[in-house]
């Protein structure tokens, strides 16, 4: 096994926000106490719904939120949260981000050679030949024509655009990609073909993906671990098998029962797991889990106290009162005992 | 990846965003007339003084003499000076303070917008608190102690007239890096290493520059109405021809021969026109929603 690239110990990010009143602030707290680990050469992705705060916790490793950051992160078990000036240059070299959406990430005004060459031009001071060279590679690795590179982005399609943002990624040879929801502005078809490409990069260039996503099919088909987050927290965080196969936290279950399947014996078996009601107000979190105004098998003591991520077995780490030691599911075992 | 026995469809030309605003404001009649009309003056301006070098100082002929009378196209002024020379002359300096103002009002304009737009927090509250400041003033007026304390010259009319229209422009550049400072492609660059100034300068204002272009054509327009308003106020280098100034010194025989008031404010009011047709032309051309309608 091979040991962590990235590791975010205690990651929170807030940011200000005015409340009513003078002089007095208040925080929207957007990730909290979040902890979780890439390994080298591999891919975890980050899942849940909008506002679960997991694009937040993604920025705040590329250090591009504007919020306060505290906790670690850890790159080659070095913290990159306080770097500055020529130590945040070069951090900056070793992750690169992708971001969602292919039409507004990259510069209308620019040729998409100047923006694929952008970050050798700020973060390397490779000559200049260098440079074109490396752009002509990058343009051949992601499939773009090399003639292509002196037209603008709009004269591109949506996939075309996100390639050539991924170009960009590449162009300073990074370690770790965070894949910031990478796909889900594309139609499908356009996805698979960029999923594939990057799987393709990722075995040529030796890279780390931190891949954030909603969409389960695809992070089953890219990653090899997961982070499930809910309201700013990690609530269950394991290996790509184990979490599919044995969701254990209540919000995972319900979200991997909601992944409509094509095969019509599974779909006749499957069971749907509602969770009624909307996310809690950011602003008037519950005291205890953050899930209680929604989890379907709630008990009393779930109000009180907030469960810790606590490991259940191997590398599978989970955030529920609700799970013993034998790390079974609270919904699996009511299912079980009602068939 | 690709099959190298099927050719691979021609690459299509390089279309900057620039060259297909030129396209569409090729398509705005109004505004290609306006720029039609705008070059004739232009070239007027700096061509006509040396096609028609009577000193417009010089005093040619009788007094108030009618257009198209005594040899005299546009006729003569209350001192029997040829208001041809006048127009031809004057339309150099008129055009200079027009467009030396409005340059003036962009460099004040624009850095203050962007600085508060860019940077938030205290520094938009500071600067914007200026900014309003600027524009509760009465601008004749303020405009006018400035020229009043410090001298009718070229360059100081220029900057009375700058100092109190930047703030329209301030606004309208701080709203845009607002908006442009969220958008990804400016995280992306912030993420590909580039610091702040070429943030600002590099990838957000030439994203914002189409309503500051709009902005500042209209300007000039507005700064050549106001240095007639100076000049007609008697607030003028009287070593200096200009529209206004004309208007200005013959302001008192309107009634009895109207035409030495009428023909230099015609002559504003057309390039004035035509620069707000070329103005509103720009802004259908750079305004991405009004495209391919």
């Amino acid at each position: 096994m091979s040991d962590a690239l990235l590791e975010a110990r205690n990651l929170s990010v807030r940011f200000p926000v005015r409340a009513r009143g003078w002089g007095k602030k208040a925080y929207l707290t957007a990730v909290d106490d979040v902890s979780f680990t890439v390994k080298k050469g591999q891919t975890l992705a980050i899942v849940g719904e909008s506002g679960s705060g997991k694009t937040t916790a993604a920025l705040a490793i590329a250090r591009l939120v504007a919020g306060e950051t505290t906790g670690e992160v850890l790159l080659d078990g070095r913290d990159i949260v306080p770097l500055t000036g020529e130590q945040l240059k070069d951090m900056r070299r070793r992750v690169q981000v992708i971001f969602q959406d292919p039409y507004s990430s990259l510069n209308p005004r620019a040729r998409v050679e100047d923006i694929v060459r952008e970050p050798l031009d700020n973060l390397t001071d490779k000559p200049e030949a260098e440079k074109r060279q490396i752009v002509d590679q990058l343009f051949e690795a992601v499939g773009l024509r090399p003639e292509q590179k002196r037209l603008f982005p709009h004269q591109f399609s949506g996939g075309q655009r996100q390639r050539i943002g991924i170009a960009r990624a590449l162009s300073t040879r990074p370690e770790v990609i965070i894949c910031d929801e990478a796909v889900s502005a594309l139609d499908v078809a356009v996805q698979a073909q960029i999923l594939n490409l990057l799987r393709r990069l990722q075995k040529d260039f030796g890279l780390t993906y931190l891949f954030i996503s909603h969409d389960l099919g695809v992070v089953q088909h890219m990653c090899d671990s997961v982070a499930v987050m809910y309201m700013g927290k990690v609530v269950e965080h394991a290996d790509r098998m184990d979490l599919f196969n044995n969701p254990l936290h209540p919000y995972t279950t319900a979200l991997l029962s909601a992944v409509p399947s094509v095969d019509p014996t599974l779909r006749e078996n499957a069971r749907r797991i509602l969770i009624p009601g909307d996310p809690p107000d950011p602003f008037n979190l519950p005291k205890g889990c953050r899930f209680v105004s929604r989890c379907p098998v709630a008990q009393a003591g779930c109000h009180d106290a907030a469960p810790p991520l606590e490991d259940k077995g191997g590398p599978h780490r989970v955030a529920c009162h609700l799970v013993g030691a034998e790390a079974q599911s609270p919904l699996g075992v009511d299912a079980a005992a009602r068939a | 990846m690709s099959d190298p026995s099927i050719p691979l469809p021609p690459v299509e030309k390089a279309r900057s965003p620039l060259s297909e605003a030129w396209e569409m404001f090729r398509r705005n009649h109004s505004a290609m007339a306006g720029l039609v009309i705008l070059t004739f003056i232009v070239l007027g301006a700096i061509f006509g003084p040396m096609l028609y070098p009577t000193d417009p100082f010089d005093m040619v002929w009788a007094p108030f003499s009618p257009p198209g009378e005594e040899g005299y196209l546009l006729g003569t002024d209350y001192l029997g000076r040829d208001l041809m020379a006048q127009i031809i002359h004057g339309a150099r300096v008129t055009l200079i303070i027009g467009l030396s103002a409005a340059i003036v009002t962009i460099v004040i304009g624009v850095t203050i917008g962007a600085l508060a737009g860019f940077y938030r927090g205290w520094v938009e509250e500071v600067l914007m608190r200026i900014t309003e400041f600027f524009q509760v003033l009465p601008t004749l007026l303020f405009s006018m102690v400035i020229v009043a304390l410090f001298g009718a010259t070229l360059p100081m009319i220029t900057f009375a007239i700058g100092i109190v229209s930047w703030t329209a422009v301030a606004r309208i550049t701080r709203a845009e890096f607002l908006r442009i400072r969220e958008l990804e492609y400016v995280t992306a660059s912030r993420a590909a290493g580039a610091p702040s100034g070429k943030l600002m300068f590099k990838v957000i204002l030439p994203n914002a520059a189409p309503p500051i272009i709009v902005q500042s054509a209209l300007m000039v327009g507005s700064a050549i109405l106001f240095e007639a308003g100076l000049s007609f106020l008697g607030l003028t280098d009287p070593n200096i021809v200009s529209w206004g100034q004309i208007i200005g010194s013959n302001r008192q025989y309107i009634l009895e021969s109207g035409y030495t008031v009428t023909i230099p404010g015609l002559a504003i009011f057309v390039t004035v026109l035509a620069i707000s047709l070329v103005g509103d032309g720009l802004n259908d051309a750079l305004n991405p929603k009004l495209r391919q309608r």
